[in-house]
């Protein structure tokens, strides 16, 4: 099976706490938290849709799409 | 169905802290669910109180917020009278064996068809912070704030020693994994156990100096070892995570179905 690529981060404003768990797990440090503390991704380019923030976030509040 | 749709969306964001663990606990379930393919009305979700137990709230099966220590009791009329469904009852550690141990041991001894997962965060979360039969010698809490003097429960060996017929263990860390394991004791007919540790960033984690939920978290990884580990032999401290058993024995529906035959012959 061929890896699935990164078609975009779908990162709910509204339940996102800030706690940084995406950010700090993620293995090609793609994700930060803004001044309002919710994650976004802000080298999405270097993402490999691993989907490690996805499945380790508490709130439900990151999903990522694939081709 | 997708993970999302087994949510009660209209209650989200849920009431856990930032970075609590038990929202990535509810993560893992709902993946196992989902590749399961389990439809909502299959599953009866019963818990009792604590800020683990919130978390009938949020899924959208038929659920049951009970009693502080009482959620297998309820389970357990549950299950008897409506067999066919598949019964999970998620507890936080004060709930499932502290006020709750003794419903804990018999029903892994009777053997009743359920998956019980136990939330353990090592302290009483909910109500401010204070030890729990999980929280260990030297721990910090509002009711211990010289250190903890007593010793704590290990969840897998009660359980074994109790006779539940599926024992597991994992973390939130490992949520992949944590994940298989739910899929697998949901599976087994029996009362199956997973233990999955924790975090509590707001009382716990404030108490103790263990830092950031992310900290926290990433600790699961430098202090579990696979079941049969070496490392395991040379650091006994190590905590083992994956699958302690997994055996057949008579469930107690089913033998509660042969008396009831028994009974109508006469
Ligand atoms: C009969 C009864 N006794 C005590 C309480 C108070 N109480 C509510 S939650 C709780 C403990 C919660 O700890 P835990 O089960 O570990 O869940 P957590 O909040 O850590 O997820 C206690 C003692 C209660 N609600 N009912
Ligand atoms: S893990 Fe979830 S809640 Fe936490 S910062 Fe990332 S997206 Fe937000
Ligand atoms: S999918 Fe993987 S690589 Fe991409 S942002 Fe999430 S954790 Fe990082
Ligand atoms: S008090 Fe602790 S257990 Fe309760 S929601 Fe907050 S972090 Fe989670
Ligand atoms: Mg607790």
């Amino acid at each position: 099976m061929a890896k699935k690529k990164l078609k975009a981060h779908h990162i709910d404003r509204d339940w996102c706490k800030g706690c940084g768990i995406c950010v700090h797990f993620c293995p090609k440090n793609v994700l930060e938290l803004d001044d309002l503390d919710k994650a976004f991704a802000a080298r999405p380019e270097d993402c490999i849709a691993c989907k490690l923030c996805e499945i380790r976030c508490p709130d439900f509040a990151i999903e990522i799409e694939t081709e | 169905m997708a993970v999302k749709d087994y949510i009660r969306q209209r209650f989200l964001p849920h009431m856990w802290c930032p970075g609590c663990g038990h929202g990535t606990v509810l993560n893992s379930l709902l993946r196992a669910v989902e590749r399961l393919g389990m439809s909502k009305n299959e599953i009866v979700m019963v818990s009792g109180i604590g800020c683990s137990s919130r978390i009938s709230g949020y899924v959208d099966f038929h659920t049951l917020h009970t009693l502080h220590g009482r959620a297998l009791a309820f389970a357990t009329g549950v299950k008897l009278s409506k067999p066919e469904l598949n019964v999970i009852v998620p507890m936080g550690d004060g709930d499932a064996l502290a006020i709750g141990g003794n419903h804990f041991i018999h029903a892994c001894r009777r053997n009743i068809d359920m998956t019980a997962i136990v939330m353990n965060n090592r302290i009483y979360g909910m109500t401010g912070g204070q030890f729990s039969p999980m929280s260990g010698v030297g721990i910090h809490a509002t009711t211990a704030p010289y250190a903890n003097i007593d010793r704590d429960f290990d969840v897998v060996e009660m359980a074994l020693a109790a006779g539940a017929t599926f024992v597991a263990r994992s973390t939130v860390y490992h949520a992949q994994q944590a994940t298989d394991l739910i899929k697998q004791a949901i599976l087994h007919e029996g009362f199956s156990v997973v233990e999955i540790l924790s975090q509590c960033p707001t009382h716990f984690g404030r108490k103790n100096k263990q830092g950031a939920a992310a900290d926290m978290m990433a600790h699961y990884k430098d202090i579990t070892v696979p079941v049969g580990s070496k490392k395991k032999a040379a650091n006994p401290e190590l905590i083992e995570r994956g699958i302690f058993v997994q055996k057949d024995a008579p469930e107690y529906c089913q033998e509660y179905d042969k008396i009831m035959q028994q009974a109508m012959k006469g």
